[in-house]
Parts: structure tokens; sequence; C-alpha cells
């Protein structure tokens, strides 16, 4: 059977995006941005096990530039994976299937994961920063 | 009478031709897993998120130890642990099967999330252990 030959789906090239379906797609990307980000955190648990000094150069790390802009991202990434889950959850179960409340849910996640994101970034301010 | 692919002198079905290679490989036991290990992580994640906070709050290294050697916090840190890492990798296993399309590829790429969550897993453990029994 020549399959190659055969069009695959879903057609990403001649849909409108629709909210739900660029959601869908930055579910997957947050995750495996996660999973990333989950190294990151044992990395540092590994420092402080470890010892002072290693503990002392992963902080570093985490207030560098680079650091805050990868903590920054991930914390996003986290919360809008959390509520996007939960979505999923709903649905699982067989709730909010229909057009305009999934529609809906979808603008509920990207406003809690935002709100969510700048509530912890808050904190973090109002602790003194990272380090 | 004869079945469709049975043969006269073999008393086998063709049922075992089949079994094991459906679609979804093992039926819905991963869908289930990723679900339950995903709502034990809306859970647990609140929590790390605060104590992580706090870990920010507490500054220095002494200060981020003690924190740790509390039963509470060792329990809850690895349950996360292991359980965001297992989850982790069904998801990134449901990545690899729809954009990685050959099979060899595929197995490697699969057999390496398998070896590094499971890895990272288990060094994450230790390092909870080993600040909690104080070494």
């Amino acid at each position: 059977m020549p399959q190659n030959t055969r069009p695959l789906s879903p057609h990403l090239q001649v849909y409108r995006w629709p909210l739900s379906m660029a959601l869908s797609i930055l579910h997957r990307a947050t995750g495996i941005a996660l999973a990333v980000g989950l190294l990151l955190v044992v990395w540092l648990l590994l420092s402080l096990a470890h010892g002072p000094e290693s503990y002392a150069s992963a902080r570093t790390f985490c207030a560098s530039w680079f650091g805050l802009i990868l903590l920054f991202g991930w914390s996003w990434a986290l919360f809008f994976h959390l509520c996007n889950g939960v979505r999923h959850l709903f649905w699982d179960v067989g709730y909010g299937f229909g057009l305009a409340q999934a529609h809906r849910s979808g603008i509920v996640v990207v406003v809690a994961s935002l709100v969510l994101t700048g509530l912890v970034w808050a904190c973090v301010l109002a602790q003194g920063g990272v380090a | 009478m004869s079945t469709p692919g049975m043969d006269r002198s073999n008393l086998r079905t063709p049922l075992k031709e089949v079994r094991g290679l459906g679609s979804a490989k093992s039926g819905t036991r991963h869908f289930i897993i990723q679900r339950v290990t995903g709502l034990a992580l809306v859970l647990l994640v609140i929590w790390v998120v605060g104590f992580v906070l706090s870990l920010i709050h507490a500054g220095d290294y002494a200060h981020a130890r003690e924190m740790l050697r509390h039963p509470f916090a060792a329990v809850w840190l690895i349950a996360f642990i292991i359980t965001a890492f297992w989850h982790a990798q069904l998801g990134l296993q449901v990545v690899i099967e729809d954009y990685v399309h050959a099979r060899l590829v595929e197995m490697l790429a699969q057999i390496a999330v398998k070896f590094v969550c499971a890895g990272a897993a288990l060094a994450g453990v230790v390092a909870v252990v080993r600040i909690y029994i104080g070494q």
C-alpha cells in the first residue's frame, strides 16, 4: 500500500487556527519544556545534597539573566500545563465538549495561567528576588 | 467449512497472529496512568510551588536543608519527583510515537526517554533522602 502518498491528518496547513487548536499544541510544547525543567529541579536538589558551594552556584545560575528567563518561561509553562491539564480532565469525564464551552474554557486557561504566573513572580519580587 | 487464514493441519486460530498488535499497543492502560498521575500532580505541584517560594525566601544553604529535614516535605517531594517523571515519560512517549516515523530512531528515542526519566527520578529521590537523613 503506497502509504507515503496519502494525506496526513490533521491538515494543519489548511485550517484557520482556532484557539483550542493552538492550546492543544501548546499543551504538548509546555509538556516537553517542563520535562526539561524537571531535570533542573533534580539538579537543584543534587546541589543542595552536595554542599554549600554547589547550592550557591546553582542559585547563582538561577539568578542570572539566562536562568531568570528559563525560570519565568517554566513557571508560565507549568501553570498553563496545569490549568489546561485540568481542562483535559474535565473533558475526560465528559464535561465541556461544546464548541462555545471549549472556547470559553480555553480563554479561562490562558487568563488563569497568566494570573498565576504573575502572582508567583509578585511573591518572588516581594521577597527580594531569586538570589 | 474452514475459517479464513486457518490451516487445516494446524489447530491454532488466527487470533495468535494479531494479539498484542493492536493500534494502541496496550489498550487504555497508558491513557489511564497519564490521567491519574496528572490528577496527583495537580495536588503535588501546588505544594511544590509554595515550597520553592519558601526555599527562595529561606535564602541560605543551612535553612534550605533544614526545610527538607521535615518528614512531610521529604515525602511530598519524593512523591512529586516520581509522579512528575512518570507523567513526563508517558507524555514524551506519545510525542515520539506521533512525530518520529523512523522505527529505529523511534525505538532508541523511547528507550532514551525512559532511561533519562528513571535515572533523573532516582537521582532526585536519593538527593532528598540524603538531605533528610542529614548526610
